[in-house]
């Protein structure tokens, strides 16, 4: 029998219950259309910490006091960085490139009506190679000439919120009520993918920010980067050497984490990958419950139709003719859940995505591979009852009432 | 009527095994039909011509003996070769039509076909409307099975058989669901394939649809009774013009059921037979 025929047989058969092969077809719609969001969601967020990272500086390596955790409280690190640390690293380090220091202060920046609830960050001028923030208009301030002025350089964000007619450089922006002069602002940078935005920044001297707004001498995170790419492992060698050199460390715990970008990416892009595995698998098995209820209606069709496949028998129809009818009929009731649940993921993923701002990515190899797992589906789910069909007694499913 | 045998079974067993009993259904038959003959198997329930039927349609296998169909010998043959057989060389009507529904009658005729690989669209769409031509359905191409009557879809049935052009067309109880009338009708279509040369074989268990035929085979416990010639066929086409006019509408049951053409008072109702032939089957 021609493939053509055998389509016709099984579109007629599948047309004749619509709501029986609607409700499989919908197994299998579910399933599909759950493996392609949620293999989106995991790529989208896997490709957004990417971009994330890489935005932030290629090379960038974290530095933070090991704080010890007991029973999920932080206690505060007996050990604290300083401004001499920075120096150090500055003046011995042989991998490094730059280094600044990153305090932040909480508030907001207000100029006349407008207002902006933007955090302020104590950095060094190096931060801007780190990061990879560019002077858009004006200049970056200087560690030396302005440690402790009350300048400040801002993003775009900042400046659309405080100063909407433009030029905001050489005017005042108040933060907690300490005056900053505004000497340059940033190039746009965009937004990461989970929302955060990277030109709603405004950047101090870290000393300003450390006396004049924290009354602190106490440095959080040190950021720095290496002088290029691989060199990661080395710096952070180094680093560590020369920060407990200076403390003359002996204790077997580390005083400092040491995070390199790559560590991140790795360790983020895990994280990632073990939920959209879990998130998959969990989905892989919506569609394999969808393979169950075409076999069930499979072997229902089968029982129905004995006396069909009896008479076909009869007028000369070889085993392996009911075998392909049959199947023909399952895999065409898991490759229409297939089309449907791709389209149906892909609408989901889009709607995700706008609405709701997820990072999601569609990814044509979790397309191509669904299309795929819905034919063997239907072929592997569909072959015991198209078998029990194909073995059947012509003599005896021609009896059958 | 030609020298060599379009079908020749020799010293035919068929056993069952029925729990620990072996059940003799056929216990050594042996007969041949000629090209263009009309035969009937006629038997009583138990006599083994269900069986009968089945092997020579080849849906089974004889125990021993032999069975050559236009000269191939079945007993040999494998599943999907016996298959192949009833595809090529067989036709079939059965009692209860076994048309498939919603599926329209050109559909259904064209059905054998659909198996033969080697006939293409136009032909297979060709040779069915000839097949339906043949048995004057040539208005009801496009009905559906439950659009016809009992007779048209039998109709259907004939042409469906007739339709790969078989060596032999197989009847079983062909007119067992059809009221007198229908069943004469029925009859004169056989007859009318007799008459263009088919050949014939009708399983029946009622004597008056044997009159019809040129020669009747008798099966009884499984061995073959008699295997009379009919001198005397009659025409089927003056059985039914020798009945009342149709409007006469009985309900009557007719005791025996045996001499069903007689009267059409007397006819056999058309559910008693069902359910007595149902029996017959088992």
């Amino acid at each position: 029998m021609s493939p053509f025929s055998l389509m016709k047989i099984a579109l007629k058969a599948l047309f004749r219950n619509r709501m029986r092969t609607f409700l499989s077809v919908l197994g299998i719609v579910i399933g599909v259309a759950a493996v392609i969001a949620m293999v989106a969601m995991g790529e989208g967020s896997k490709q957004s910490i990417k971009d994330q990272m890489t935005s932030m500086g290629t090379n960038a390596i974290i530095i933070s006091p090991n704080r010890d955790r007991r029973g999920g409280v932080q206690t505060e690190s007996a050990v604290s960085l300083e401004e001499a640390d920075i120096i150090a690293l500055r003046t011995e380090a042989q991998y490094i490139d730059a280094v600044s220091p990153m305090i932040t202060s909480g508030g907001q920046a207000i100029v006349g009506n407008n207002n902006s609830p933007t955090a302020l960050s104590g950095i060094s001028a190096d931060y801007l190679r780190i990061r990879n923030y560019e002077i858009d208009e004006g200049v970056m301030f200087d560690d030396e000439a302005d440690r402790i002025a009350k300048v400040c350089v801002i993003g775009q964000t900042v400046v659309r919120n405080l100063f909407p007619e433009g030029n905001p450089i050489g005017k005042t922006i108040r933060y907690k009520s300490i005056p900053l002069k505004v000497i340059g602002t940033l190039k746009a940078k965009g937004s990461g993918d989970f929302g955060q935005d990277q030109d709603d920044i405004i950047f101090a001297p870290y000393q300003t920010v450390m006396k004049r707004f924290n009354a602190t001498t106490e440095i959080r995170q040190i950021f720095a980067n290496t002088i290029g790419e691989g060199y990661a492992e080395k710096a952070t060698e180094e680093i560590m050497g020369i920060l407990k050199e200076r403390r003359q460390w002996t204790k077997p715990m580390d005083p400092f984490r040491v995070f390199t970008q790559e560590e991140m990416i790795t360790m983020m892009t895990n994280t990632s990958d073990m939920l959209s595995l879990v998130l998959t698998v969990i989905a892989g098995i919506s569609l394999f419950v969808g393979g169950i209820g075409i076999m069930n209606i499979m072997y229902v069709s089968v029982t129905e139709r004995t006396k069909e496949i009896g008479l076909r028998m009869a007028i000369g129809a070889r085993g392996r003719d009911i075998l392909l009818q049959f199947l023909f009929e399952s895999v065409m009731i898991s490759l229409l859940g297939g089309l449907i649940g791709i389209a149906l993921g892909i609408g989901a993923s889009e709607i995700v995505r706008n609405v709701l701002n997820w990072p999601m990515k569609v990814s044509a190899t979790s397309v191509i591979v669904s299309f795929g797992v819905c034919f063997a589906t239907g072929v592997f789910f569909g072959w015991y009852p198209a078998r029990k069909a194909s073995r059947l007694d012509p003599i005896e499913a021609l009896r059958f009432e | 009527m030609e020298k060599s045998p379009i079908l020749s079974i020799q010293n035919l067993r068929r056993d069952f095994k029925m729990g620990d009993e072996i059940v003799h259904a056929l216990r050594g038959v042996s007969f041949d039909i000629h090209q263009g003959e009309f035969v009937t198997i006629m038997g009583t329930s138990g006599s083994g011509k269900s069986t009968m039927l089945n092997i020579l349609g080849c849906m089974d296998k004889p125990t021993s003996g032999h069975y050559i169909l236009d000269g191939e010998h079945t007993e040999k043959l494998k599943r999907d070769a016996l298959a192949v057989i009833r595809n090529k060389k067989l036709g079939f009507v059965f009692q209860s039509y076994n048309l498939l529904s919603r599926t329209t009658a050109i559909e259904n005729v064209e059905l054998p076909l659909l198996y033969n690989s080697k006939i293409s669209a136009s032909e297979r769409r060709k040779r069915a409307i000839a097949a339906l031509e043949m048995v004057g359905l040539q208005d009801r191409m496009n009905h559906l099975p439950n659009q016809m009557s009992g007779g048209q879809q039998q109709r259907v049935a004939i042409a469906r058989a007739l339709v790969n052009d078989p060596v032999i067309i197989l009847a079983d109880e062909a007119t067992g669901n059809l009221d007198t009338r229908t069943s004469y009708e029925i009859m004169m279509i056989f007859q009318e394939l007799h008459r263009q040369g088919k050949t014939i074989a009708f399983v029946t268990h009622e004597p008056d649809i044997a009159t019809f035929s040129g020669r009747t085979i008798t099966l009884r416990d499984g061995l073959l009774k008699k295997d009379v010639i009919n001198e005397n066929v009659a025409d089927a086409r003056a059985a039914l013009e020798a009945l009342p006019p149709p409007e006469v509408f009985d309900d009557e049951e007719q005791p025996g059921g045996e001499h069903r053409g007689e009267m059409s008072s007397e006819g056999s109702s058309n559910t008693t037979g069902k359910v007595r032939r149902r029996e017959d089957a088992r």
